[in-house]
């Protein structure tokens, strides 16, 4: 019988009401009780005195590159990299080699992830082998446990075949994920079309490209009454299109990433291609609307985008460089600098954001702080402060964006189904 | 005063004093293009390697010249028949460069930033000799000596640059100089073949080149790209010419001392008719010149404090 004790943390959980001081008894992965000045022998005790802990962070949104590209980052890799940035469970997209587009491909990540106390949730593609013309065989797909469909990296573009989709998916009560970009307006584009790509001569993606698609799928989602998740919003028309959308009560969710939160496409003068991604970073006021968008509850949820590269692969001229950053070590402390720590956003606000309308979206069970539930939580330390130095990511691959930025808090312990996955 | 950076990457890096340095160094280099013998030791025993990664033949030369008159050991390296045929990357080819101790690289890119790039991983000094539609420095600068020596200052001339502009380096590199020195930018262009932001360049803008020519104390053609017809970007270079070729009849509407410039090469007929090209108010070729003086004077500056000195 293994028991743990977490002394004196600040327990935050809106789905059980919690927002106080107190200890947590863990015995074989359940929570046996949570009170004040808890009596127990022999268990391993954890201080928790000026930490705070929080159901277990979800990011719906992560490139774990296996099969195909295990140089880049394996499952292995991948979920400790999620641990030790304070999450117990993520979803991993199906532009892997090959595509997640049948079941033995779902099946092998969900064995290889079996090894990990990380909650792994395989999001397979829409349509076969991401060309956007057949669709998967989404039935058989859920029953070895994929969770949602995305063609992500890839828009669905021929519009005949989202509908279907869309239709097809509520015989499962599942969500199509949509990576919302007008091919042809995006052609050849290595960053925001804006003020700073008239300066560098880059050539520019317009937000345009983005809101055409997301206007095109909620109407399409409207008409068949589906579910759908507009994944990486970045532009200020997009964050407008969602919220009428929710107001005329059709079923749309939406995330945004920190990068897209924290950055603008002035970063991209540099010419350094860490700051190259797909949705680029947009303009200071799409930033700000994605902002407000999150604080006001028409952005669901926080989804990193976590898309490894290596070195190799980014240290070229910008426009052959690879679209994507790792996100998943750095995401929870620049919420906590830059949104918490600055009264913009609370806890309660980040559970929500970053743990339970993850799990909600993708349909999986929710984690709750609370008697006789699995032990599923993050520890932070709101004051730990650090550098991000690329050489020091667990994640195999090292090309962040926020290379020498401060933070002002981390995940100092993640317990996860049960079990301790990360400990700072 | 010298530069404060160790390369030349764009005019957007320079401030006023800087360019002024230059154009200034670059009007008493010109003098020793006059002489018979064409030769001055200043940059002897330094390596300047001449890295082009696409087609140039004007800039290349310009530069292999400057370097001649000033002593330097010049190579040039083009991309085509060497290791980048073999998949080696921009990065190994530039440090195998340094390895054989180069002490200036002249480089010429498709891409924009190729250069920053390279610069800050470098040692040796990075002249940006032209990447992809962002910066051509040098060309900025001869043109501005070309200006400033018909006019005496730049300060309040109205300049109209014509032509393809989202996709000219030489346009932004302008724009980036003459805002600087405070003279008044037209743009002008069919909508398309202009950024879609250019508001915020600090510049006007004019579709109808006819409404500008008698505004202009200056007017800069830009050379229109072939392989833009047939695109959606300009429905055929006919039409192009149609509105923004510079005819003798279209230039009867300058002022009488108005500059007629082009970076070349010309497109004859396309966007500048071959009576106004070769005209009296021409100075294309003095362009040319110049560019040998601009480029010797960056040498100059550049050689003068060669950072593998420094840091030895």
């Amino acid at each position: 019988m293994e028991q743990i004790i977490i002394r004196n943390g600040h327990v935050v959980d809106p789905s059980s009401q919690l927002n106080e001081q107190a200890d947590i008894l863990i015995r074989d992965g359940l929570i046996e009780s949570i009170g004040r000045d808890l009596q127990i022998d022999d268990a391993h005790e954890i201080d928790a005195t000026g930490k705070w802990i929080i159901p277990g962070l979800c990011d719906m949104h992560v490139h774990l590159r296996e099969p195909g590209r295990e140089d880049k980052e394996t499952i292995e890799s991948g979920t400790r990299a999620a641990a030790a940035g304070g999450y117990t469970a993520l979803a991993c997209m199906p532009n892997t080699s090959p595509v997640n587009d049948c079941q033995s491909v779902t099946q092998f990540i969900i064995d290889r992830a079996g090894r990990t106390p990380i909650g792994v949730y395989p999001i397979a593609a829409i349509t076969k082998n991401l060309e956007g013309n057949e669709l998967t065989e989404m039935g058989e797909l859920i029953e070895c446990g994929a969770v949602a469909f995305s063609d992500d990296g890839r828009c669905v573009a021929n519009g005949e075949v989202l509908r279907r989709a869309l239709e097809y998916a509520r015989r499962f009560d599942r969500t199509i994920i949509e990576h919302c970009e007008d091919l042809h307006l995006a052609a050849g584009g290595s960053m925001h079309e804006g003020t700073v790509s008239a300066r560098l001569g880059l050539q520019g993606i317009p937000g345009l490209a983005e809101e055409i698609m997301v206007s095109r799928d909620i109407q399409i989602c409207e008409y068949v009454r589906g579910r759908l998740h507009i994944a990486h919003v970045s532009t200020e028309k997009s964050v407008e299109l969602i919220r009428a959308a929710k107001q005329r009560g059709i079923r749309v969710t939406a995330e945004v990433t920190p990068h897209h939160l924290f950055l603008t496409d002035e970063a991209v003068a540099s010419f350094d291609t860490n700051t190259k991604m797909n949705p680029p970073l947009r303009s200071e006021r799409d930033r700000t609307a994605c902002l407000a968008g999150l604080l006001d509850g028409t952005i669901d949820c926080i989804a990193t985008d976590h898309a490894p590269h290596t070195i190799t692969e980014k240290e070229v001229e910008y426009s052959l460089a690879p679209n994507g950053v790792v996100g998943l070590e750095t995401a929870l402390s620049l919420i906590l600098t830059h949104l918490v720590h600055t009264r913009k956003m609370d806890l309660q606000r980040l559970v929500e954001t970053m743990s339970h309308a993850p799990r909600k979206i993708l349909g999986i069970a929710p984690v709750v702080i609370a008697t006789g539930r699995v032990a599923d939580m993050t520890i932070i330390d709101p004051e730990k402060f650090w550098v991000v130095d690329p050489s020091r990511l667990i994640s195999k691959s090292k090309n962040t964006a926020f290379r020498g930025w401060t933070m002002r808090g981390a995940a100092e312990m993640t317990i996860a189904g049960g079990r301790i996955a990360y400990s700072g | 005063m010298p530069l404060r950076n160790k390369d030349i990457l764009g005019i957007a890096e320079l401030n006023v004093d800087e360019i002024d340095l230059i154009l200034d160094t670059a009007d008493s280099f010109s003098e020793i293009s006059q002489r018979v013998i064409k030769k001055v030791p200043t940059l002897r025993g330094k390596t300047v390697v001449n890295f082009f990664h696409e087609p140039s033949t004007r800039t290349r030369i310009s530069f292999e010249i400057a370097e001649k008159r000033l002593s330097a050991d010049s190579i040039n390296f083009a991309t085509s028949g060497s290791s980048f045929s073999k998949g080696e990357t921009l990065l190994d080819t530039v440090r195998n460069l340094e390895a054989m101790n180069a002490d200036i690289i002249v480089m010429r890119h498709g891409i924009p930033g190729a250069s920053h790039f390279i610069a800050s991983r470098a040692h040796a000094s990075v002249i940006n000799a032209g990447d992809g539609a962002h910066e051509h420095p040098t060309q900025a600068l001869l043109d501005m000596l070309t200006i400033r020596q018909h006019t005496g200052s730049l300060e309040n001339l109205t300049v109209a640059i014509v032509g393809d502009i989202d996709h000219s380096r030489v346009a932004r590199s302008n724009i980036f100089g003459l805002v600087k020195k405070k003279a008044r930018v037209i743009l002008v262009a069919p909508p398309t073949l202009l950024p879609h932001r250019v508001d915020d360049l600090g510049v006007e803008v004019s579709y109808d080149f006819e409404s500008v020519i008698p505004k202009a104390d200056v007017i800069m053609m830009l050379r229109i790209q072939r392989e833009r017809q047939g695109k959606v970007l300009i429905p055929s270079l006919r039409e192009y010419s149609r509105y923004y070729c510079l005819t003798p009849e279209r230039l009867k509407l300058a002022p009488a001392k108005v500059l007629v410039m082009h970076p070349g090469p010309l497109n004859r007929g396309v966007e500048i008719d071959p009576a106004v090209a070769d005209g009296p108010h021409s100075i294309i070729l003095e362009q040319v010149s110049n560019g040998i003086a601009v480029r010797m004077a960056l040498l100059f500056l550049l050689g003068g404090r060669s950072s593998r000195e420094q840091s030895n």
